[in-house]
């Protein structure tokens, strides 16, 4: 009783990255409250998967595992956490701030009554003290967060309600391999005990899921543009800059705002983490949603026409200009000094 | 009478209409109802909305239809465009002033708005404010679809329509680009997932939320713009000089409506702060701290030395 809990999605029989880095957390949270991390799995045909979250510390799984679960529909898969969530009563449960996490989180608050936490940057576990009442609470789940478009970090609570809810986006935590010989129980939810009928009002007609081809988070060198960079075809030279460094390109949300980059490529809080030894920022202004994604980079340059940008007070290197000169005279000096 | 139909081809034709008919009907009265928020212009953080001291003056940013709430509308008025009879209302939460998005919805083409406002609602969070919306939405009910932004700018939680879909019972279609088709009581619609699309189906009524990559709102509308022009809240009302009173004593539709507490029928423990189960416990302003950086400039010689250095400590090369 009162554990935490990790919603575990699945993609084609895999466990998702996010929800691996999830348990990850989980484990270090449970280790410092001494109590159980719990995982649920649900989805069809998935026999044998708690192979893949043991070795990340659950002491528990629990699988669903029914023919009308994958791929994910939000009904069902809520009515699930939700049963399982009353008879179990956890006190942490964790999402990722996937398109499944975010759509499924905030219906199990709803129904539960209970506080949701989005796209949190940090977990940690505190006490508080209620200014009014003087009432104390031990070891509540601090939800830290950006808000109000990055220009605030709130610290959120859940002082009287449970379980405490929460989502993470994906690369925020960071994946941790406790054992490969961790064992835990696995326990087998019968889904018929919670589903209805009406919990399949919607039926999927098409699904057109791309692989994941583009894999900004584990580059070491991003070439990243922003709004600045100005147009689709200026951001070619970023990504010939890439080419030649060895890199991934990547962008800011304006850009891919501006439908000068794919979504996939967007680094910051509703994009990825990523923490490259070498981040090359063009013509971004750096509001704090973006450098909460990219703030861990080794060595970061900011090439901007703007001096006063609030990027170039975390890089290492400031080059002030226009991106078209610039960008081609990198090329051009890199080539010439390696052979 | 009908066994004694002979079908030949012209009472085929009759019956094919009659069908056509009927399903086209079945659509006449269509409702939708869009959820929109007026919120602080976040995205541009410009110099005049910074104070000294680094952070940032929330007074001075511009208030605005929320981006995706106009999606929203947008992916309404395209249902409308197809079903004439559709009506499309749209409901705000927020202080009396948010009657200026109603108006702007108004001129795109939208029929009716209420603002739910009231003092007791400061302070919600996401589950005290679905709590408000969905006893809104059940005031006007019966309605076929709910249609409201992904998410806000102010809080980017993406919470607020799963959570009415739950209040009001229904299924829920979020990060919705394109509605496929409507027909007979089921709606398609395309959503836009992290690393694809998928098209589902679901009954009606539904809750939809549109992604960004949903069409933008389309302009203004000449026509509508002179009709609404002198819509008016109550509380507006208050502030003007000008004989609006008449005005929508001629013309009812310039009234944009607004719902208190009462109104829509709220247990007040659960809006505001008792009603939120999440509490702000520390608000840290971010303050743009500088770092050590090397300035340099454009010429040929800092950018040569810039890559020599990277090279020779091996971060390039």
């Amino acid at each position: 009783m009162h554990n935490i809990f990790v919603y575990c999605e699945i993609e084609d029989g895999q466990v998702a990255e996010v929800s691996l880095e999830l348990l990850s957390k989980g484990r270090s949270l449970a280790n410092r409250l001494k109590c159980k991390l719990e995982a649920v799995v649900i989805g069809s045909d998935i026999k044998g998967i708690e192979k893949q979250i043991f070795p990340f510390g659950a002491d528990v799984v629990h699988i669903a595992d029914d023919n009308r679960l994958y791929p994910y529909l939000t009904l069902p898969h809520a009515a699930i956490v939700r049963g399982l969530f009353e008879d179990e009563k956890p006190q942490i449960g964790l999402f990722g701030a996937s398109s499944v996490g975010r759509d499924l989180a905030p219906r199990i608050a709803s129904a539960l009554k209970c506080g949701l936490t989005a796209d949190c940057t940090s977990l940690e576990i505190g006490d508080h003290t209620e200014n009014k009442t003087q009432k104390e609470y031990k070891d509540l789940l601090y939800q830290i967060r950006p808000a109000f478009g990055g220009n605030i970090i709130a610290t959120i609570i859940n002082p009287e309600t449970r379980p405490q809810l929460a989502t993470v986006r994906e690369g925020v935590m960071k994946k941790e391999h406790v054992s490969s010989d961790h064992k835990g129980i696995v326990k087998n939810i019968d889904p018929s005990k919670w589903l209805k009928d009406e919990d399949f009002a919607i039926r999927i007609i098409e699904r057109h899921i791309e692989s994941r081809k583009v894999n900004i988070k584990n580059a070491g060198i991003i070439v990243a543009g922003g709004y600045g960079v100005g147009s689709k075809e200026n951001f070619r030279l970023l990504y010939d800059l890439a080419a030649v460094l060895g890199g991934e390109v990547a962008g800011s949300r304006a850009a891919v705002d501006g439908g000068f980059i794919e979504h996939e490529r967007q680094v910051g809080q509703t994009g990825v983490t990523v923490r490259p030894k070498l981040y090359i920022a063009c013509g971004i202004s750096g509001q704090i949603q973006h450098r909460a994604g990219m703030d861990q980079s080794a060595i970061i340059i900011s090439v901007n026409n703007d001096p006063h940008a609030p990027i170039n007070q975390i890089a290492d290197y400031t080059i002030i200009g226009d991106i078209t000169e610039i960008i081609p005279k990198m090329i051009k000096f890199y080539q010439k000094n390696t052979k | 009478m009908r066994l004694c139909l002979i079908l030949r081809r012209k009472n085929l034709m009759y019956i094919c209409h009659l069908i056509f008919k009927m399903n086209h009907k079945k659509m006449k009265g269509l409702k939708i109802i869009v959820l929109a928020k007026q919120v602080p212009d976040t995205r541009n953080v410009g110099k005049d909305a910074m104070k000294a001291d680094g952070t940032v003056n929330r007074a001075a940013l511009p208030a605005i239809f929320n981006p995706e709430d106009l999606n929203a509308l947008e992916l309404a008025l395209r249902v409308k465009d197809n079903n004439p009879d559709a009506s499309i209302t749209i409901i705000t939460m927020g202080p009396g002033r948010a009657a200026e998005i109603i108006r702007e919805a108004m001129y795109r083409g939208a029929d009716k708005g209420y603002v739910v406002t009231d003092r007791k609602f400061a302070g919600s969070d996401t589950l005290a404010t679905s709590y408000a919306l969905s006893l809104a939405i059940k005031k006007l009910a019966p309605y076929h679809l709910v249609i409201a932004g992904r998410q806000a700018i102010d809080g980017d939680t993406a919470q607020v329509g799963p959570q009415v879909a739950e209040k009001l019972g229904i299924p829920q279609i979020t990060y919705a680009e394109e509605i496929t088709s409507l027909k007979k009581g089921e709606i398609s619609v395309k959503r836009r997932l992290e690393r694809g699309v998928e098209t589902v189906a679901s009954s009606m009524p539904v809750v939809i939320t549109a992604h960004s990559s949903a069409p933008e709102c389309r302009s203004r509308h000449a026509k509508y713009t002179i009709k609404y022009k002198h819509a008016r809240s109550l509380s507006e009302l208050q502030d003007t000089s000008e004989d609006y009173l008449q005005l929508q004593k001629d013309r009812p539709y310039l009234l944009i409506e607004e719902w208190s507490v009462e109104d829509v029928g709220a247990d007040v423990q659960q809006l505001g702060l008792s009603g939120s189960p999440t509490k702000v416990k520390k608000i840290e302003n971010v303050i743009f701290t500088a770092k050590e950086s090397k300035v340099l400039s454009a010429t040929d010689k800092d950018i040569e030395g810039l890559m020599k250095e990277l090279i020779e400590n091996h971060t390039i090369g």
